[in-house]
């Protein structure tokens, strides 16, 4: 069974001029273990779709339908009280700046301790201890030494590490990672995946990796999902979305990333911009960019469709559609 | 030959970063100075692009700004069109060939003035154009050239996306005719899609008015996408220089290698790698002196020249003594035993050497 499933949920934000649908009827699920990467532009509704999850959402933004499951249990319309034991015991949580997640006036130790003790039924002594354990466990050299230092002491890639063990410190089989390596350097970004792949596969957990990165995604995810003005557009095994991708937004996005491996004479562009959520065009959002739209996708908008190894949201792939 | 537009020989730039007087001469303190460019040397030929890329506080960004003047060297020369810098910069005939595309659209454009006013100002600072007509028509066809229109130049910068304002910028850079354009991060604050619209942009107009960049960048991808010659930087030093395809088919320096290995590309979907473990040392604290690496060919002339190097240069070993001190503990044996792991007759023997080593690193042995 799926550890998490999210099933057609929708998240709005009222304003004054009416009511903003930031995401739109998104479904997925991550197994046990499974690594989902999820990328699009900003604005897409990737990090969003994490903070409904671990419940996070800022007001006015509310969940205004669907579910979300872990376990089989819902936990989109817990109270606060009710999810706050859930939230770090059950699904742990990295954001991009370790030095706003950590708080400055603690030493990181007391802050591990803290969050073990929270969810585990641990004396001091064994807590410390374990500390110590999980900051070795993520690569601190003298963990004993630094357990009592400040967060300040430490440089942002120590800083992230000392954040993925207090992410993992209470054991969740969940972890949401919203851009983990996007204020870091490259050479430390490479440190910190690396470290995030061997940590969770050491202990089967499950993480959905939000980020902008395709390459990130590349190397690190089972599965990705391709959002685009808050919808999943595409969401298959990370193989083929890459090498593959079925559409025609995905396919765009991949042309416009410059490779290492080799160069070419111009980019491929997407041209246009994502539309507003003010501005969302009927039909299908991607229609007025799309290289390949015809008159279905101004008019109905799709759900995802099986497309070879993946599904992708495009009349492209229906059943007796007017391609080719 | 072509013609050198930007000249740089051994440049160096510090900065006081002592406290305040008072508390110095209170707690004793000496003065403090941070070396962010040591010794720095490049030349960028007309017509072509010089990218430098590295991680944050190398020093490529105070190059940036050393390039147009807003920095002095604090040693060393900086001539432009032949000219020293400062001399170039006093006359506004030269002053003008010269302009910059910042990294942040959302700071760079003034959010008070209009469109047209923002890309007018180059033109009116320098007297290009003075009849208002022309000014006019000459604003439409910079904001056209960028893919804007120009009716755009009646709203402000606040009704544009990242990407458009960075088109604006790049407009008021052109607007004064310049040959030479400094590109502090251009595409970092936007999103790929986006990117990759602002690259093809700049190549496109690079080929039709003959400009010149200097490209500064953290994405190695882009920088090979844009660059003709690269130099790579660590702790205020080019490490290697080169033509940018050769390096990015066999970079020589541990460093430039480290790079490459580091950043998570689409092509490695499902393999993985073992990262280079260590963090850049502080420059304020430059760490002490190490043993230096295998010496480097000699070099014939001070500054690179594509006669002697056609494709390549390195600077000299006696040249490079800093940068070899200043490689931190963890980074330079890092580097010296990927040097190693290299070689064919690398034995485990050398395992006891790298006690320093970081623990990815030894991990991956």
């Amino acid at each position: 069974m799926a550890l998490l499933e999210v099933e057609d949920l929708i998240v709005e934000f009222p304003t004054r001029r009416g009511v903003l649908r930031a995401i739109d009827q998104v479904s997925f699920a991550i197994d046990p273990g499974e690594v989902l990467g999820v990328v699009g532009e900003s604005g897409a509704g990737k990090s969003l779709t994490g903070a409904a999850i671990i419940g996070l959402l800022e007001p006015p933004g509310r969940i205004a339908g669907g579910q979300i499951r872990l376990n089989g249990e819902r936990i989109d319309n817990l109270s606060p009280d009710r999810m706050r034991p859930i939230r770090g015991r059950q699904i742990g949580a990295i954001f991009q700046d370790p030095l706003t997640t950590l708080n400055p006036l603690y030493a990181i130790g007391r802050q591990l301790v803290e969050t073990m003790q929270t969810h585990l039924p641990l004396s001091d002594r064994d807590a410390r201890e374990r500390a110590i354990k999980w900051l070795e466990d993520v690569g601190i050299p003298a963990a004993r030494q630094r357990i009592d230092a400040y967060p300040h002491e430490f440089s942002g890639g120590m800083r992230q590490r000392v954040v993925i063990a207090l992410a993992l410190c209470a054991e969740p089989r969940l972890v949401i990672a919203d851009e983990p390596t996007t204020a870091l350097d490259v050479s430390i970004q490479a440190q910190i995946i690396a470290l995030l792949k061997r940590i969770t596969r050491e202990h089967g957990t499950a993480v959905m990796l939000v980020t902008h990165d395709m390459g990130v995604i590349a190397e690190t995810a089972d599965r990705v999902a391709v959002m685009y003005a808050g919808r999943i557009a595409e969401i298959g095994p990370v193989k083929d979305v890459v090498l593959t991708p079925a559409h025609p937004y995905s396919e765009g996005l991949m042309g416009s990333i410059p490779s290492l491996e080799h160069r070419v004479e111009r980019l491929r562009q997407i041209d246009g911009a994502m539309p507003r959520l003010t501005a969302i065009p009927q039909g299908c959002a991607f229609n007025p960019r799309c290289p390949s739209t015809f008159a279905r996708c101004t008019t109905e908008r799709p759900n995802l469709l099986h497309a070879g190894p993946t599904q992708a949201a495009c009349w492209l792939h229906a059943k007796g559609a007017a391609n080719g | 030959m072509a013609e050198t537009v930007l000249e740089a020989a051994n440049v160096t730039r510090d900065f006081d970063i002592s406290r305040p007087l008072l508390q110095r001469v209170l707690s004793g303190l000496p003065r403090q100075t941070l070396r962010a460019v040591d010794d720095v040397s490049f030349a960028i030929e007309r017509g072509t692009t010089l990218s430098l890329v590295g991680e944050s506080g190398c020093g490529k960004s105070t190059i940036a700004r050393l390039a147009v003047g807003l920095y002095r060297p604090s040693t060393g020369d900086i001539r432009f069109e032949g000219q020293p810098l400062s001399a170039a910069r006093a006359q506004a005939s030269l002053r003008r060939k010269m302009n910059m595309i910042f990294q942040d659209p959302y700071a760079s454009l003034n959010p008070r003035w209009r469109v047209r006013d923002i890309v007018a100002e180059p033109i009116r600072a320098f007297n290009i154009l003075t009849t208002q007509k022309d000014i006019t028509d000459r604003v439409g066809q910079l904001l056209t050239g960028v893919g804007l229109a120009p009716a755009d130049g009646e709203k402000f910068p606040h009704e544009f996306s990242g990407g458009q304002r960075q088109r604006i910028s790049i407009a008021r850079a052109l607007s004064s005719e310049p040959d030479f354009l400094v590109c502090d991060e251009p595409t970092s604050a936007l999103d790929v899609s986006v990117q990759a619209q602002i690259l093809n942009l700049m190549r496109d107009l690079q080929q039709r008015l003959g400009l010149t960049y200097l490209f500064i960048s953290h994405n190695l991808a882009v920088v090979r996408h844009m660059s003709d010659r690269l130099g790579v930087m660590y702790l205020g030093r080019i490490v290697e220089l080169g033509h940018g395809e050769t390096l990015f088919r066999a970079a020589r320096h541990p460093y430039m290698r480290l790079l490459l290995e580091a950043i998570p590309d689409l092509a490695m979907v499902g393999k993985s790698r073992t990262p280079v473990g260590g963090e850049v040392p502080s420059p304020i604290n430059p760490p002490p002196r190490l043993p230096l690496p295998p010496p480097l060919p000699p070099r014939q002339r001070p500054l690179p020249n594509r006669k002697t190097h056609p494709h390549h240069h390195r600077p000299h070993r006696n040249r490079l003594p800093r940068h070899q001190r200043r490689a931190g503990v963890e980074g330079k044996q890092a580097l010296l035993f990927l040097e190693k792991k290299k070689q064919k007759n690398f034995t485990p023997a050398a395992r006891s050497t790298p006690d320093l080593l970081p623990r990815h690193c030894k991990e991956s042995l």
